[in-house]
C-alpha cells in the first residue's frame, strides 16, 4: 500500500535542518502501524509526506502504486480528498460548521449533493456514536466527540489509509482509550492505519511500531498481541 | 454552483462581524462617492445654469471721449456712434462679426400702470435680433418684431422684476399699457431678468425710440455677435483691428483706447469655460479618490479576512480542496457581499442626492440686488453610480483573488499549523 524509498528532508529556515535522512519503509494493506519517536526525530514530517500535505527532496514515495512526486496541487489535493483520511491532534474541524457539516465536506469536493452527503455524514456520525450531536458546533462538543468527528470525516470517502497525528494528544486518558477502540476496531474491518505518536502506550496498539530516531528508522518492532499491552498499564501515560 | 451558494452563506453567515466591516467600507465608499459627484454636480449645473444667463459670444461698442490729440484736435472729445459703425461692423469684419445692431437708449423717469408706480427705468431701443444676441429669455409675451419696427408701435418688452412690481406676478400684465413719461405702451412681453445683474431696461422698437424721442442719429451702443476666439490672443488683436477700423471713421487716435469703448464678453467666457472645466475635473478627480479609498477598503478587509482564514483553507485542502476551488470561492463571497453592500450603497446616495435635491436644491439665495441658486439638481447619473458600483465589485473580485491564491500558494502543511 505504502512504498518508501530513500526518502530525504530538509527544511531551510535559516539554517538548512537535514529532518529525514533515507527512509525506507513499507505498509502493507490492512496493517496497523505506529510510527513512533521523540519530538524532533521527524516523525511528524514522514505523516506530513505520506499524507501529501508536504513535499520530499530525494526519494520515492508510492500510495497504492501511484508515485507521489512533484505533484500539481490540484491533483494532490483529488489524491488527499480519494486516497487519504485525515486524524489530527488538534481535530481540525471547521468551527463554523455544524458536525454533519464537518463530516460531509469531503464529499463537497467529490461533487456529490447535499442531501446525499449529509445523509452519509449522519451515517457515519451514527456508526461513531455522535447521532444526537448532529447537529452540534465543534465548540459545543468534548475533546473525545470533536475527534470522533474526525474520524467520521475521515472515514466518509472510504479511503485507502487512515493517517493520524497524534490522534490522542489532546485527549485525556479515558477519552484516548475510546478513540484507539475506534481505531482498532477500524483494523478490524481492514483499514489500513498509520498513527504518529510519542506516547508507547498508544504505540504499543498497533500491531506494527516504528521507531524513528534522528530522521532514520531506527528499528521495526512487530507487536503480534497487542491486547497483551492493554492500554494505560505498565505503560508511560499522562 | 448551488452547493458553493451555500458554502458561502454559511461562511458569511458565521462571521458577521467580518461581513459587516467588508460590507461598510463598501457601502461607505460608494455611498460618498455618489453623495459627492452629486454635490459636485449640484455647484457645476449652478454654475454653468448662471453662465447660461450671459450671452458669451457678444461684443458691445460704446463710445468714448478722447484722451490722446489727433490731428490738430484737442482730446476730450466725445466720440458718438452712429450708422456707419454697424455697416462697418458688418463689412470690414464680416470673417469674426456674425451679426451687428445699433441700439439706443434713453430714461423714463416714471413709469406707471394705474397707481403702480416704478422708478426711473432705461428704455432700450432695440431690433429684433437683440434678442437672440444677448440671450433674451421671453418668458410670456413675445419680443419686439418686424411690424412693431415698420410700424413703430409704442410696444415694451419688460422685465420680469418690472412685472412684478406693477402686476404683482413675474408673467402678467400683457396687452396692458404703461404710461412711461405720459406715453402709453402696451406690454407685449415678459423677459426673465438676469438674477446676477441689477439691470431691468425695458425693450422698445428701435424706430420708435428714434421718433418718440428724437433719437436714432447717434446710437449708444454698437451690439455684435462673434464666431469664438482661439485664444487671448486673438481676441486682443481683433479689438485693436476693430478700434483702427473705428478711428478712421471718427478721427481720433488708433491707439486711443478711451475713445472707443468694447466690452467684450467672449473674453469673460474663456475664463468661466476654464473655471467650469476645473470644476469638472476637481470633482472627478475627487470621486475617483473617493473610489480608489473605497477599493482600498475593500482589499484591506479580503486580505485581512484570507489571513484569517489560511488555517481553515489549509484544512480544507486536507480534505481535498482544489486550490482553484478555495480561490473561487473567496472571490464569489467577496463579489457577493460588495455587491450586496455596493447596492446598498448606492442606493443610500442615490437616495441622499434626491433629499438634497428636493431640500438645498430649490432653495434661493437672495442677497438683496440678485437672488441666485447656489445648489441646482445635485443627483448622479444612474450610470455613473452603476459603473461606480461594477468597479467596486470588480476590485472585491480582484482584492480577494490576490491573497487567496497567495493562500493556497503556501504548502497544506503549513497553512494548517497557520
Amino acid at each position: 500500500m505504502i512504498h518508501l524509498k530513500n526518502i530525504h528532508k530538509t527544511y531551510d529556515n535559516g539554517s538548512p535542518l537535514h529532518v529525514l535522512k533515507g527512509i525506507d519503509l513499507d505498509i502493507q494493506k490492512g496493517e496497523f502501524v505506529a510510527i513512533m519517536g521523540a519530538s524532533g526525530s521527524g516523525k511528524s514530517t514522514l505523516l506530513n509526506i505520506l499524507g501529501i500535505l508536504d513535499n520530499y527532496d530525494e526519494g520515492e514515495y508510492r500510495l497504492a502504486g501511484t508515485l507521489i512526486r512533484n505533484l500539481s496541487e490540484t491533483r494532490a489535493a483529488d489524491y488527499r480528498n480519494r486516497m487519504i483520511g485525515f486524524i489530527f491532534q488538534s481535530f481540525n474541524l471547521i468551527p463554523f460548521k455544524n458536525a454533519v457539516e464537518n463530516v460531509a465536506l469531503p464529499l463537497f469536493y467529490q461533487g456529490v449533493g447535499r442531501r446525499k452527503r449529509n445523509a452519509l455524514a449522519l451515517e457515519y456520525l451514527d456508526r461513531l456514536g455522535l447521532k444526537d450531536w448532529a447537529h452540534h458546533y465543534p465548540n459545543e462538543l468534548s475533546g473525545g466527540q470533536k475527534q470522533r468527528v474526525a474520524i467520521a470525516r475521515a472515514l466518509i470517502t472510504q479511503p485507502q489509509i487512515i493517517l493520524a497525528d497524534e490522534p490522542t494528544g489532546a485527549l485525556d486518558s479515558h477519552t484516548s482509550l475510546e478513540v484507539m477502540e475506534i481505531l482498532k476496531d477500524l483494523h478490524r474491518q481492514g483499514m489500513t492505519i498509520v498513527v504518529v505518536t510519542h506516547e508507547s502506550g498508544v504505540a504499543y496498539q498497533a500491531e506494527k511500531i516504528v521507531h524513528i530516531k534522528d530522521g532514520l528508522i531506527e528499528c521495526i518492532e512487530e507487536n503480534l498481541h497487542p491486547e497483551e499491552n492493554p492500554f494505560g498499564v505498565n505503560t508511560i501515560m499522562k | 454552483m448551488l452547493d458553493t451558494l451555500q458554502e458561502i452563506y454559511g461562511a458569511v453567515m458565521r462571521n458577521k462581524m467580518r461581513t459587516v466591516a467588508t460590507g461598510f467600507a463598501v457601502a461607505s465608499g460608494l455611498f460618498l462617492i455618489i453623495v459627492l459627484q452629486g454635490a459636485g454636480n449640484g455647484i457645476i449645473h449652478t454654475f454653468e445654469y448662471n453662465m447660461g444667463q450671459f450671452a458669451f459670444d457678444a461684443v458691445r461698442v460704446f463710445g468714448g471721449w478722447t484722451s490722446i490729440p489727433y490731428e490738430g484736435i484737442k482730446e476730450g472729445r466725445r466720440i458718438r456712434l452712429d450708422q456707419r459703425d454697424v455697416d462697418m461692423s458688418r463689412t470690414s469684419f464680416s470673417d469674426k462679426v456674425t451679426d451687428a445692431m445699433p441700439s439706443v437708449s434713453t430714461w423714463a423717469t416714471s413709469v406707471n400702470y394705474g397707481k403702480e408706480y416704478l422708478g426711473s427705468t432705461e428704455l432700450k431701443g432695440v431690433y429684433p435680433e437683440f434678442a437672440q444676441s444677448q440671450a433674451v429669455q421671453v418668458m410670456a409675451g413675445r419680443f419686439i418684431n418686424e411690424i412693431d419696427l415698420l410700424e413703430r408701435r409704442k410696444v415694451a418688452v419688460i422685465s420680469t422684476r418690472a412685472a412684478t412690481d406693477l402686476f404683482q406676478d413675474e408673467t402678467r400684465g400683457l396687452g396692458n399699457y404703461l404710461c412711461m413719461d405720459g406715453i402709453n405702451y402696451r406690454v407685449v412681453g415678459i423677459y426673465k431678468v438676469n438674477e446676477m445683474s441689477m439691470e431691468s431696461e425695458m425693450y422698445i422698437p428701435f424706430t420708435t425710440i428714434a421718433a418718440v424721442y428724437n433719437k436714432g442719429a447717434f446710437l449708444d451702443e454698437v451690439l455684435m455677435n462673434v464666431r469664438p476666439f482661439t485664444d487671448k490672443t486673438e481676441i486682443d488683436s481683433f479689438i485693436d483691428d476693430y478700434r483702427r477700423a473705428s478711428s478712421h471713421i471718427h478721427s481720433f487716435a488708433p491707439d486711443d483706447r478711451r475713445a472707443l469703448q468694447i466690452w467684450n464678453q467672449a473674453e469673460d467666457s474663456a475664463e468661466l469655460n476654464m473655471v467650469s472645466n476645473t470644476l469638472h475635473t476637481a470633482f472627478w478627480i475627487l470621486g475617483l479618490l473617493t473610489l480608489i479609498s473605497g477599493i482600498v477598503g475593500v482589499s484591506n478587509i479580503m486580505l485581512i479576512s484570507v489571513k484569517e482564514r489560511t488555517r481553515e483553507f489549509g484544512i480544507r485542502r486536507a480534505i481535498g480542496a482544489r486550490p482553484w476551488g478555495i480561490i473561487r470561492m473567496v472571490m464569489l463571497e467577496s463579489v457577493l457581499i460588495t455587491a450586496f453592500f455596493g447596492y446598498i450603497g448606492m442606493l443610500l446616495g442615490i437616495f441622499f442626492c434626491e433629499y438634497m435635491d428636493s431640500s438645498v436644491g430649490n432653495q434661493t439665495m437672495d442677497i438683496g440686488i440678485f437672488k441666485t441658486q447656489y445648489f441646482i439638481d445635485p443627483t448622479v447619473d444612474l450610470s455613473v453610480c452603476v459603473t461606480a458600483t461594477f468597479i467596486i465589485i470588480v476590485a472585491g473580485a480582484l482584492a480577494g483573488f490576490f491573497p487567496a491564491r497567495r493562500a493556497v500558494k503556501v504548502k497544506p502543511i503549513d497553512a494548517l499549523r497557520g
